[in-house]
């Protein structure tokens, strides 16, 4: 990875400047100039190297959310996954190892919204559901320090 | 933890940026114009969210698994409600995991109340920082899993509508 993208996404997943030419600011800091940090940021974008360049909303801060898990018997998995990532309110959506097998996070602008959301994948699915909202984060989302090899 | 209050305006300010800021020299100034309000007050109410803590951070948002840290585990634990804030706390300090949340359990399927995400480049490297969790909480954790994921099925960003 180039240098110029490393420093991007080491030293900018926090404190991203809130000045009227944010880019510009970065590139001085970087000694580049604002059409290359632009550009940069394009690249990885288009490579799915970062999602966005934004903001990290607290989960809880808008609306209600929740961790759901089920125990999705193998044979239905494809067809159960597919119907649960349909949802707009579902964001992640994983296949993991265990008997609950199928995790995914539902986001709703109301705590009723999400009640409605989890008895209705509950009752289309016919599968045993957990649901496991956040009751407390631990860590201050500083971003992740990544292992330059 | 009593939720800052967002009012309308704050939440269009999020509903416009969850796509992420458009990749231009004046963002703040395209964001302004999407909601309606002056630049000066976009910049002035994301600054208020971030000291608030309803954002937690404003930035390139990683994508780990495109940069090569394809094993995620999930490491979960049973450890006593009495403890749990003070060990999470620890936990959640620990420079290799990425999320550390208290939940509650849903017994008797689940007995997990602490989750503790580790993303690495291998299920080894991801089993080595589990291990170094494992050492921190001793006796006081009862069980524990790692939950790989073997497929990711969605991915997108915060949904709100």
């Amino acid at each position: 990875m180039e240098d110029l993208e490393r420093h991007l996404l080491d030293d900018f997943q926090r404190d991203f400047p809130l000045t009227p030419t944010p880019f510009a600011d970065m590139a001085q800091r970087l000694g580049v100039d604002e059409a290359k940090v632009l550009e940069t940021l394009r690249v990885l974008k288009a490579e799915g190297k970062i999602t966005r360049v934004g903001a990290v909303v607290r989960p809880g801060a808008v609306g209600a959310s929740t961790l759901a898990a089920m125990a999705v018997p193998e044979a239905r998995l494809v067809e159960v996954a597919e119907m649960v990532s349909t949802y707009p309110e579902v964001n992640h959506n994983y296949q993991r190892e265990h008997e609950l097998n199928l995790w995914f996070v539902i986001t709703t602008p109301s705590q009723e919204r999400l009640q409605a959301v989890l008895t209705d994948i509950r009752d289309r699915c016919r599968c045993p559901l957990i649901s496991l909202p956040m009751e407390r984060s631990y860590r201050l989302d500083l971003g992740f320090g990544l292992a330059w090899t | 933890m009593n939720a800052p209050s967002l009012d309308p305006v704050d939440r269009a300010l999020v509903l416009a940026s969850q796509d992420g800021l458009p990749l231009c020299r004046e963002p703040w100034r395209a964001l302004a114009e999407q909601v309606g309000i002056p630049e000066a007050e976009v910049i002035a109410r994301l600054q208020r969210m971030l000291d608030q803590g309803a954002i937690r951070r404003i930035g390139a948002i990683p994508n780990h698994y495109r940069l090569g840290y394809t094993a995620n585990g999930m490491s979960v634990w049973d450890v006593t409600d009495e403890r749990v804030d003070e060990l999470g706390m620890v936990i959640g300090a620990l420079p290799f995991v990425s999320h550390c949340y208290r939940r509650p359990r849903a017994l008797p399927i689940w007995p997990y109340n602490l989750f503790a995400m580790v993303h690495g480049q291998s299920r080894d490297a991801v089993a080595e920082k589990v291990a170094v969790i494992a050492g921190i909480l001793g006796p006081e954790a009862r069980a524990h899993q790692t939950l790989y994921s073997s497929r990711i099925l969605k991915k997108s960003g915060l949904r709100l509508k």
